[in-house]
C-alpha cells in the first residue's frame, strides 16, 4: 500500500505539526495520529524538538510501524514520515 | 476518542504504553466500576481508578469517617471526620480527577439489592472487612456473571484473587462457607499494617485495569498472598471446584444468603 510517486516523493495521508511541543506530548500526538489511520497509510510529522527527532522514530519502530523518512529541512524543523504496518 | 488538551496532558504517561495508547485510554474512559467498601482496601482502588480515568466508579459503604481510619484509608482525612466515607473519598477523587463521574452509595449492601445495584457495571472490586460481605458479593457476581476483584487484609498478610464467572474459580470453590463467627479474630485482635491495604488495594486497581484493557493475565484460578513482614508473594493455584455449592455441577445455592448474624465487623 505504500504511495509512491516519482523521485521518491511520498504523498502523506496526513500530517501533523508538533512545532513546541516537548517530550512525551511529542509522542504523545504522534502515536494519537497513526492510531487514527488505517494500515499502509503514511503519517508525515513536522517537528522542531531535536530529541524527538530521534525518539518518535525509535518508539514507533518498537510499537511495529514503518519509518520511512527522518530528514532535518532547515535549522530548527525535521519532518519524519512514518507508514502504519501494526494497527 | 477525543481528549482534551488536558486529557491528553494527565493520560499522556498511559497512552504512550504500546499495550493501551488512546485506544485503550478511551477503554478506560467507557469503563464503570463498582467498589464495595470506602475503607482500606476501596480508597486507594477507588483512587487509582480515578486517576487512571476509569469513567464511572460506584461505590458503596455505610460508615462515617473517624479518627481510627485514617491511619490507613488514604481518601478520608482530619477534614472528612464525621462525614459518610461514600462523600468524603468522593470529596478527594473529584479533586484529583473531574472527569469521573463517582456515585457514593452511603448504605449496607444487601441480599435485596445487590443485583440491582451492581447490573449496569463491568467489573466488580470487593473491599469489605467481614465474611458475611465477601460472599453475598461471592454469590452475587456469579450469578450475575461479573468480573469480581476480591481483595483481603489482616496484620501483616494481604491476598488477591480474581474471579471470572463462567470460566474460573469462586470464593467458595476455596472455601464453601463462610468461618463460623468464633474463629474469625475478634475486633481487638485485628491489627493491620497500615500501609499494607495500598499494597493489596493497588494490586486491585491494576486487575482491574487489565480486566478493562483486555491485557496481560490475571489471577484467574489464583490465590496471590502478600506477607509484608517476610516481603513475600505466594501465588497458590486454585482449581474449579466441581462440587462447589455455588458454582459446581449441581449447585444448591440457588439465591443470595445473609450471614450477618453473629460476626463483629471490624472498623
Amino acid at each position: 500500500m505504500q504511495r509512491e510517486v516519482t523521485m521518491n516523493e511520498i504523498i502523506a495521508d496526513k500530517k501533523i505539526n508538533i512545532k513546541g511541543l516537548v517530550c512525551p506530548y511529542t509522542f504523545v500526538k504522534a502515536k494519537l495520529a497513526i492510531e487514527s489511520m488505517e494500515v499502509g497509510q503514511i503519517l508525515e510529522i513536522l517537528l522542531d524538538h531535536a530529541e524527538a527527532s530521534r525518539s518518535i522514530p525509535k518508539s514507533m519502530e518498537d510499537h511495529g510501524q514503518k519509518v520511512l523518512k527522518v530528514e532535518k529541512i532547515n535549522d530548527t524543523d525535521w519532518l519524519l514520515q512514518i507508514r502504519k504496518d501494526k494497527d | 476518542m477525543d481528549f482534551t488538551e488536558d486529557q491528553l496532558l494527565r493520560y499522556s504517561r498511559h497512552i504512550i504504553l504500546p499495550e493501551v495508547g488512546g485506544k485503550g485510554q478511551a477503554k478506560i474512559a467507557k469503563a464503570r466500576v463498582f467498589i464495595i467498601g470506602a475503607g482500606g482496601l476501596g480508597c486507594p482502588v477507588g483512587y487509582y481508578l480515578t486517576a487512571a480515568g476509569v469513567g464511572t466508579i460506584a461505590m458503596i459503604d455505610n460508615d462515617t469517617v473517624e479518627m481510627s481510619n485514617l491511619q490507613r484509608q488514604i481518601a478520608h482525612s482530619v477534614h472528612t471526620i464525621g462525614m459518610p466515607k461514600v462523600e468524603s473519598a468522593k470529596k478527594t477523587f473529584e479533586a484529583l480527577n473531574p472527569d469521573v463521574h463517582f456515585i457514593a452509595l452511603k448504605k449496607r449492601i444487601s441480599k435485596d439489592d445487590i443485583l440491582d445495584l451492581i447490573e449496569d457495571y463491568d467489573i466488580v472490586v470487593d473491599g469489605s472487612d467481614n465474611f458475611p460481605t465477601r460472599y453475598l458479593v461471592n454469590d452475587a457476581c456469579v450469578m450475575a456473571h461479573k468480573p469480581l476483584v476480591s481483595g483481603a487484609i489482616l496484620r501483616f498478610e494481604g491476598q488477591v484473587t480474581t474471579i471470572m464467572p463462567g470460566e474460573g474459580p469462586c470464593y467458595r470453590c476455596l472455601f464453601e462457607e463462610p468461618p463460623p463467627p468464633g474463629l474469625v479474630p475478634s475486633c481487638q485482635e485485628a491489627g493491620v499494617l497500615g500501609v499494607l491495604p495500598g499494597v493489596i488495594g493497588g494490586l486491585q486497581a491494576t486487575e482491574v485495569l487489565k480486566l478493562i484493557l483486555g491485557k496481560g493475565d490475571v489471577l484467574k484460578g489464583e490465590l496471590l498472598i502478600y506477607n509484608a513482614l517476610k516481603t513475600t508473594f505466594r501465588k497458590v493455584k486454585v482449581p474449579k471446584n466441581p462440587s462447589c455449592p455455588l458454582c459446581g455441577e449441581n449447585p444448591t445455592i440457588r439465591e443470595l444468603i445473609d450471614y450477618n448474624e453473629g460476626y463483629c465487623a471490624i472498623q
